[in-house]
């Protein structure tokens, strides 16, 4: 996976917990998985399709779930309700994906990106060879938020639009 | 969330009117306190496109705050329909994909500015204030005006 692939991804959560949960960020543990992907809580899942193929969770844990909602929520602490913490994740890596494809699609790639769902599965699928996870912890005021990403170049379709450009 | 000096309507002095559609109920909820701390007033919500242009019909709003992916229909083709039927419509479209292809279609569709999530209230307020431009005026809401 190449590191100029998932930078703008890296940059976007960065940026947007940052500015959503008024606070500094700092990247604390980085691995490379292949292994089936075990979920911390509660976790929304972004899939990209397009000249740049793959998916994105974001994971956080339970407790840190309810404080990021309920920081998003301008500190209302009854608006942390499973449901909205539900949303409110959704949301979150709905901006954080949404801020990461505008660099991206001004560099020239494009792609579909799918409405942001729900991922409840205890164990995300495991990663293949030409689509390694990088999973990436962001240490927040409200809790350690853990990005997972797999993305490929779909080089086929970059060489169809080549082709047919 | 801080509060803004109330934006009012200038012809009657009433709160501005807002039409929030998003397909996330989160959004919309922090759409909509951000309309309060603006003084303004919730006029309905939509989660899809096709929503939005009923709600646009029966509400009657002032601004439309307009996100663009959604389901079943996207957010630039309900501000094209939304236009096409009432061209004085002021539509703000809120979304967090904001590259230059999905703003220029946008504007060209009708909708009079951008906003990129996550949405800064000091830019959305901004925002609002220059597309209602003579039609909006700072400042307190009479008493005994329900908000």
């Amino acid at each position: 996976m190449k590191m100029d692939l998932i930078q703008p991804f890296i940059n976007a959560t960065d940026a947007v917990l940052a500015e959503t949960l008024q606070c500094t960020t700092s990247i604390g543990t980085v691995s490379m998985e292949q292994e089936a992907y075990c979920l911390h809580g509660v976790a929304a899942l972004i899939v990209v399709q397009g000249d740049i193929e793959g998916r994105i969770i974001f994971d956080l844990e339970p407790e840190a779930a309810k404080a990021v909602t309920q920081r998003l929520a301008g500190g209302n602490d009854s608006a942390a309700t499973p449901e909205m913490v539900r949303e409110a994740i959704c949301e979150l890596a709905n901006q954080v994906i949404g801020n990461a494809v505008t660099v991206l699609n001004d560099q020239g790639f494009h792609f579909k990106v799918h409405p942001p769902e729900i991922h409840t599965a205890s164990h995300g699928g495991a990663s293949s060879e030409d689509t390694e996870a990088l999973v990436m912890c962001f240490d927040t005021s409200s809790g350690m938020i853990f990005m997972n990403i797999a993305m490929r170049y779909n080089h086929r379709r970059k060489h169809d639009s080549v082709m047919v450009g | 969330m801080e509060q803004f000096a109330p934006l009012i309507r200038s012809k009657d002095m009433r709160p501005i009117r807002y039409l929030v559609v998003d397909d996330s109920v989160f959004a919309r909820k922090n759409l909509a306190r951000m309309i309060e701390s603006f003084g303004g007033q919730l006029a309905g919500e939509a989660g899809d496109g096709c929503t939005a242009i009923a709600e646009y019909g029966r509400t009657q709003p002032d601004v439309v705050l307009m996100d663009i992916t959604m389901p079943q229909m996207e957010g630039i083709e309900a501000a094209e329909r939304i236009v096409r039927q009432s061209p004085e419509a002021r539509i703000v479209m809120v979304s967090s994909v904001g590259y230059q292809e999905n703003i220029i279609a946008a504007l060209q569709k009708g909708a009079r500015h951008f906003v990129q999530k996550p949405v800064k209230p000091e830019v959305l307020y901004e925002v609002i204030k220059y597309v209602l431009g003579d039609e909006a005026t700072v400042g307190a809401v009479p008493a005994g005006v329900s908000q």
